[in-house]
């Protein structure tokens, strides 16, 4: 599935660099979870996954199914079954929700050559997945994230992950900005998805949300790579100690 | 130019016009005329023209080609009247007298009329404080347009649909609209009328009517536009107006609204798209003139290759025009770097419970929401068109009826599909 060979990344505009090599696997089917100190690159692995603007490959490589990810524009990422959940999902005034999604689903289908999704059917399919993530009506027809609470952009990301059925799911930070019932409700809404045929890569500075989804592959990723990789236990360690005693181990 | 010459510039041009003659219109003619001549003609260094240079609409008037596209209000029920190169086309319009309209080059040679006490009245009160001398040149020489007076609710709309004819390059209609109190009527106005269009629409609304303007100006790369609205209001009148302008070379759209009575609202919107060597200016004058008023300007360009846009907006509220609620904006959405955007905002407040606010912005299109869009598979064309139309969204919710802002969204959407 995901598969991240010596990724180095800088900033375009300024001579700094944010990934040092960085070496990643994610079978379908299993859950990683990346950790590590503010300003690891955590973020920034996510957003150049997805295409963002702003950053510079020197080196590496990232692929999803064979597919070079690097070579492709940000829809064709999505199209080709990327998705990424955003720490700070954006508002968009005067862009209906229902809107956004359905043009997003029929733009990936049509561009794997599928059929598109009618208006009757696609309305159908929302209310019952908006339904499981206590999404109502008014938040559906509202522009996209704007006026919503933390909670529901967070819920709303994950709604949009639920439609699109990515085949990797990329989840930067869902957890900040909820608080306990909210969050469990996003773990639910992302547990729900898991299968065989789909991946996940959960970035996340606190082990509280890995209660809720239980990983089956946790990294420490400090100072642009990945200096330490282990099972569910490395981030109980993390909670207990901090990430001092991991980085000293390892330095 | 020091105004004495400009006057005597005027004095020579106005001695080579030859005005239609007789009726209850002369006199009105006339007097336009002499305040043509008063204020001379428009020219750069003019405040009112400082934005738009004039000097093409005074120069001879450009050929163009008909619009071929059919009317966005093809949906709705209406009674179409078509003018060929300013001249009434009778067969290929709806009968204008079942709709209670008349044509001012049959009605303006009776001795008396209703349209007397407006055609003219209101365009020589839109002349203060600021001169618009080709409403006042309209006036004098406009040989057709409209006189429609309504005197019930829910009167059918009334389509103007324009089409160029070779021989008519320039071409003047003056239509003039009273509406009795109680009444309520939708004018719409489509097409290019010729290379350079002068359209004037005095619309007298009494108490309690209502008036609903929309108009879709075509976009023929040449054509060239000099529209003015003079609109005055009684108590508890409504009045709307929405402009869609899509490419042309040059279109000047004056709105002049005079709120006269209390408790009345006036609504004037704009929607406005183009590229290489389009020149687009909205300029509204809006006076308070009593209590309890509310009036709203929305105007929204989206500007593409070397577009100007220019908004010239101004709120007066007179002494004693208390509990006004004025609101002003205008936005461009500058697609590319050479694209310009220029407004001049103006509030000029003599009463002190008021309530008026104005805002100005241009500016590129949201990176960040573009590439959320496309992180979820949108591709790059189609999440630009959706975010235009989401900029352009508050002037479009300016029209109150969905069946009109579905038509003109129809046409709005393929003039966005052209500018790409």
């Amino acid at each position: 599935m995901l598969d991240i060979k010596g990724l180095k990344v800088k900033l375009e505009e300024e001579d700094k660099a944010i990934l040092k090599g960085v070496d990643l696997h994610v079978d379908a089917g299993s859950v990683h979870a990346i950790m590590g100190p503010n300003g690891s690159g955590k973020s920034t692995l996510s957003y150049v996954l997805s295409g963002r603007d702003g950053y510079e490959v020197t080196g590496g490589s990232a692929t999803l199914d064979g597919a070079d990810l690097l070579d492709l524009e940000p829809e064709e990422r999505a199209a080709a079954g990327l998705f990424l959940a955003f720490q700070y999902p954006v508002e968009i005034p005067g862009v209906g929700n229902m809107t956004f999604l359905r043009t997003a689903l029929n733009a990936q289908r049509k561009a794997r050559g599928e059929e598109e999704v009618s208006a009757a059917e696609f309305l159908k399919l929302i209310r019952a997945k908006a339904k499981t993530l206590h999404i109502d009506a008014d938040m559906l027809k509202r522009p996209v994230n704007v006026g919503f609470s933390g909670g529901e952009k967070k819920r709303n990301e994950i709604l949009q992950m639920a439609v699109l059925e990515p085949k990797m799911c990329i989840l930067d930070e869902t957890d900040s900005g909820l608080d306990v019932d909210a969050m469990k409700l996003v773990a639910e809404g992302v547990n729900a998805l898991r299968d065989e045929g789909r991946g996940f890569l959960v970035i996340t500075h606190y082990q509280r949300l890995l209660d809720h989804i239980a990983p089956d592959v946790v990294h420490i990723m400090a100072d642009g790579r990945i200096v330490k990789t282990g099972g569910p236990d490395l981030a109980l360690e993390v909670e207990k100690n901090g990430y001092a005693d991991i980085l000293a181990e390892v330095a | 130019m020091a105004l004495p010459a400009r006057r005597e510039a005027a004095q020579a041009f106005a001695d080579g016009l030859s005005l239609p003659k007789g009726g209850w219109a002369g006199p009105a003619r006339t007097a336009a005329l002499a305040r043509l001549v008063e204020s001379g003609l428009p020219f750069r260094r003019d405040e009112y023209w400082r934005y738009t240079d004039p000097a093409p609409l005074l120069a001879e008037a450009p050929h163009v080609a008909d619009d071929t596209a059919a009317s966005a209000f093809e949906a709705l029920e209406r009674v179409r009247l078509v003018f060929r190169g300013g001249v009434f086309d009778a067969e290929a319009s709806d009968d204008p007298k079942a709709a209670g309209v008349e044509l001012l080059s049959r009605a303006g040679g009776s001795d008396i009329h209703w349209a007397r006490e407006t055609y003219g009245t209101l365009e020589a009160r839109g002349q203060t404080p600021v001169a618009r001398p080709l409403a006042a040149l309209n006036t004098a020489l406009a040989p057709e347009g409209v006189l429609i007076r309504a005197t019930k609710p829910n009167a059918t709309p009334v389509e103007l649909i324009y089409h160029v004819e070779p021989g008519a390059s320039e071409v003047f209609l003056h239509h003039v609209v009273r509406l009795d109190p109680g009444a309520s009527l939708t004018l719409l106005e489509t097409g290019t009328a010729a290379g350079r269009g002068n359209t004037v629409l005095e619309v007298d609304i009494a108490e309690g009517a209502t008036f609903h303007h929309l108009r879709t100006q075509g976009g023929d790369p040449a054509r060239q536009v000099v529209s003015h609205v003079f609109a005055r209001l009684g108590r508890e009148a409504r009045f709307r107006s929405f402009t869609l302008t899509a490419g042309g070379a040059l279109s000047r759209n004056e709105s002049v609204i005079e709120l006269a009575g209390e408790d009345g609202s006036a609504h004037v919107a704009g929607v406005a798209m183009g590229g290489k060597g389009v020149s687009q200016d909205d300029t509204v004058f809006i006076t308070h003139d009593a209590e309890r008023c509310e009036s709203r300007q929305v105007f929204k360009k989206v500007l593409r290759k070397g577009m100007t846009g220019v908004f010239q907006g101004k709120i007066l509220v007179k002494q004693g025009a208390q509990k006004t609620d004025g609101y002003q904006i205008s936005q461009a959405l500058l697609l590319d770097d050479d694209a310009s955007f220029l407004a001049k905002p103006e509030l000029e407040i003599y009463a002190d419970d008021v309530q008026c606010s104005h805002g100005s912005t241009s500016g590129a299109i949201d990176e960040t929401a573009l590439y959320y869009l496309r992180s979820r598979g949108v591709p790059k064309a189609e999440a630009e068109h959706l975010l235009v139309q989401a900029f352009l969204a508050e002037a479009l919710a300016e029209i109150a009826d969905p069946a009109l802002a579905e038509a003109v969204l129809g046409r709005l959407t393929d003039g966005l599909a052209e500018l790409r």
